[in-house]
């Protein structure tokens, strides 16, 4: 077979898999595990083999026009470079471990089936975005991506947390994909085509006429699809869908794909330096508050949201600094560790009976009943907190090292200033990161108190797919950095030595500190007992969860916060905890500008079709309803009256035609 | 004979008709001055006929032949308005036209269920009776 069918099959196949998978979910349940498991396996394999053929090398381009569409061509296009072969590869690898690790979380949910699927469907449009040659094509993987996120994150929908989560992902991601479809229209008309070669060769020729609004406008979406400042607040309440769904939308599909749309079209941002510097301060901004919120929140998903948005900061960081490649690198190793954090975070959950950290920090030996999932936990979030030789380290050395080459204003198309905020930000958040990812380690797995409950082994497919991840979340970056610039644009992706050190010396410092806080406060625990924990050893762990994200807001008063003074993260943030925990209140500025408004809004034109339109209606309607009435009384049911008055009427006519004829 | 005998007979037969068609409570009666109008026509229809043909030489006769066509199809009506009367005869046990009036528009307030059980039961009476 050719590269280009190989790589049509690759997101076809999940796409089939999630249509058979919604027919004979209910009428024959046998096969709905095959179905979930054997596509995302078969894609991963046809993408390794894709990007094996593609090797780095010349891009892979095939298009073909299924019917003429007016004026710019909407045309079925592949555009295979070494980006779209990789990033393929870790999006097929994580849903897979994804889909086999929801055979077990899942075991006994009722709508396993159509979960399944719906996962299938997303993983097969985010791979759709990844190879697709065309940009209105990008656009369908990027829609049904959101539409599926919506499900997906409402699976829980019983539970009103789910419920307004769900829909709040959805409105948030489609207010900035309105934008991004006029900046893809307003691309497509500057450049005559949809076509992303076309595009880029338009861009080079200079014949892009307002880079800046184009730019800004698709800045727009990828600010919503990647959870970036001011669109990332749908991000955090995602977490109240199952913890796989989690791992899919932040390690590899859905926030993954505003990276990856910029990266792709990087030439068109970089033609307008306006926009360089307003992704540079939108990465800043999110990674550096991102981290302060990471460090107060009490539900340990919820926790890693918040680093995935800081860690998708760094992402754009190394876009607003002009190198990609650093991007796609950061984005293929935090894909591994993430997708690692999350699934093994399912386990903690399911094992505690609770998702909050302060329940968990006064537990005892949560790390032997989980050895799998404390182990490998331990790896991810060494990576996380880029500490070497792991393999978030390399990857965001990378993005630092970048920044500090793009400060001297030596790189093309990227002002200086953009190279400052990115490293700056980037260092505050190297020493939040660390100090997050320490916290949350000693608060999990270093709890005292009573015995953590039983919940029996983990199922072998859980456990399993965490070590699977753990081996990338090791070694990628240290075996990647070399052999990766082959594969993207040929820069030099190895640390610099400056950097490096004052990186690693800020994520040390931010975990001692932590560690020395942890120290002090751990005492308190014991007196204040506090938790809530949801024990069903019989149950799967998708129905724990269920429990511990519902309970979460009666138990302890927020579904973000808890009052715990033994919390290493209240001494550490001080007054700005509170602020913290809840996102600064963003949600409550959203409420007060947008919510508020539009209700408002809503109920004055309740109050002029209620009370202005209706009055009209009703008016309108008054004057037949009495002339009717009158006409009502003739109809006595007397049929002899009514021969008389046709009599009369005859009579009438009679005498009038008469009158006419003789001319009187 | 002068055309002005059998037209105003007509006219008075038809009158006649016509005030018990109005006036008239029993609907055999009124069957009957329907009959009475018809019959009236069909006077109207021969006597027209007959001094048409006298003034033009060759004539279809078509005015008797209608007449016939008339008191063929008034037969037919009235055997179809006797069954009728005697059908609603024998479910009210009255065939006056006065009483006969469920097709009179009701104000929606007292609609057919305020009397209806009653009178109902009522009919049903009447038609076991």
């Amino acid at each position: 077979m050719t590269t280009t069918t190989l790589a049509v099959l690759v997101p076809l196949l999940p796409f089939l898999g999630a249509v058979a998978g919604l027919l004979s979910g209910r009428t024959a349940p046998g096969f709905v595990r095959p179905l979930a498991v054997l596509p995302p396996l078969g894609s991963l394999v046809l993408a390794a083999l894709v990007a094996v053929r593609q090797g780095g090398g010349q891009a892979v381009d095939a298009h073909t026009e299924l019917t003429p569409t007016g004026s710019v061509p909407i045309e079925l296009a592949l555009h295979i470079d070494g980006f779209a072969a990789l990033v393929a590869v870790l999006v097929a690898f994580v849903a897979a471990c994804v889909q086999i690790y929801s055979t077990g979380y899942l075991r006994d949910d009722p709508r396993y089936p159509s979960y399944a699927a719906l996962v299938s469907l997303f993983t097969s449009a985010m791979l759709l975005v990844v190879y697709s040659g065309d940009l209105i094509v990008l656009l369908v993987g990027w829609e049904v991506m959101g539409i599926c996120s919506y499900f997906l994150v409402g699976h829980y929908w019983e539970t009103p947390e789910a419920r307004a989560a769900s829909l709040k992902a959805f409105l948030v991601t489609k207010l900035g994909d309105v934008p991004f479809l006029i900046g893809l229209f307003a691309l497509a008309t500057d450049a005559g085509s949809f076509r992303i070669t076309r595009v880029l060769g338009a861009v080079a020729g200079g014949n892009l006429h307002h880079p800046t609004v184009v730019a800004l406008l698709l800045l727009a979406g990828v600010a919503g699809k990647s959870a970036q400042f001011p669109l990332h607040t749908w991000l955090p309440d995602a977490m109240a869908g199952p913890t796989p769904v989690s791992a899919l939308i932040h390690a590899a599909t859905m926030v993954a794909a505003g990276v990856y749309f910029i990266a792709r079209l990087l030439p068109v941002f970089e033609a307008s330096s306006a926009a360089m510097l307003v992704l540079a301060v939108m990465a800043a901004v999110t990674m550096a508050g991102s981290g302060l919120a990471a460090l107060a929140q009490d539900d340990i998903k919820r926790v890693l949201a918040y680093s995935t948005i800081g860690q998708l900061g760094y992402m754009t960081g190394a876009l607003a600094v002009g190198d990609r490649g650093a991007a796609v690198f950061h984005l293929l190793s935090h894909g591994a560790f993430k997708a690692l954090l999350f699934l093994a975070a399912g386990v903690i959950i399911h094992a505690a009976g609770t998702n909050s950290l302060a329940a968990m920090s006064r537990m005892h030996g949560l790390r032997d009943r989980i050895p799998d999932a404390y182990w490998t936990m331990t790896v991810a979030l060494l990576a996380l907190a880029a500490i070497p030789p792991f393999s978030g380290f390399f990857s965001k050395e990378s993005v630092l090292g970048t920044a500090e080459h793009a400060t001297g204003g030596h790189t093309a198309h990227v002002p200086g200033a953009a190279g400052w905020i990115v490293l700056v930000a980037g260092m505050v958040t190297a020493l939040l990161t660390a100090a997050y990812a320490t916290r949350l380690w000693l608060l999990a797995f270093r709890g005292k108190g009573a015995e953590a409950p039983d919940h029996g082994r983990q199922p072998l497919t859980m456990t399993v797919v965490l070590w699977v991840l753990a081996v990338p979340s090791l070694a990628f970056g240290g075996l990647a950095y070399r052999s990766l610039p082959g594969w993207f644009d040929g820069r030099d992706l190895a640390p610099t030595l400056l950097t490096s050190i004052l990186g690693t010396g800020l994520a040390l410092v931010g975990g001692l500190l932590t560690y020395g806080a942890w120290q002090r406060t751990t005492a308190l625990a014991a007196r204040t007992p506090i938790g809530a924990v949801a024990a069903h050893p019989e149950g799967d762990a998708g129905l724990v969860e269920a429990e511990a994200i519902a309970t979460h807001e009666p138990a302890y008063g927020d579904i973000a916060y808890a009052p715990d003074p033994a919390d290493p993260g209240r001494l550490l943030l001080g007054p700005l905890h509170r602020a913290a925990a809840s996102g600064f209140h963003l949600d409550a500025v959203y409420t007060a500008l947008f919510v508020r408004p539009v209700q408002a809004g809503a109920r004055l034109v309740r109050f002029l079709d209620r009370e202005v339109v209706e009055t009209y209606v009703g008016a309108a309607a008054a004057l037949p309803r009495l002339l009717g009435a009158a006409v009502r009384r003739a109809q006595t049911g007397n049929v002899q009256t009514y021969v008389s008055a046709l009599l009369a009427g005859t009579v009438v006519l009679a005498v009038a035609v008469l009158l006419v004829a003789t001319g009187a | 004979m002068h055309l002005a005998y059998p037209a105003v007979l007509s006219a008075l037969l038809f009158c006649t008709g016509l005030y018990g068609v109005l006036a008239r409570r029993n609907a055999i009666l009124v069957l009957m001055s329907v009959e009475l109008m018809l019959n009236a026509v069909n006077l109207n229809l021969v006597a027209f006929d007959v001094w048409l043909s006298r003034t033009v030489r060759e004539t279809l006769h078509s005015g008797q032949a209608l007449t016939l066509f008339t008191i063929a199809i008034a037969a037919a009506e009235i055997g179809i308005g006797l069954a009728i009367v005697l059908a609603v005869h024998r479910n009210r046990g009255t065939s006056d036209i006065d009483k006969l009036r469920d097709t009179a528009e009701r104000p929606e307030s007292e609609g057919p269920d305020t009397e209806g059980p009653g009178s109902s039961a009522a009919e049903k009476a009447e038609a076991t009776a």
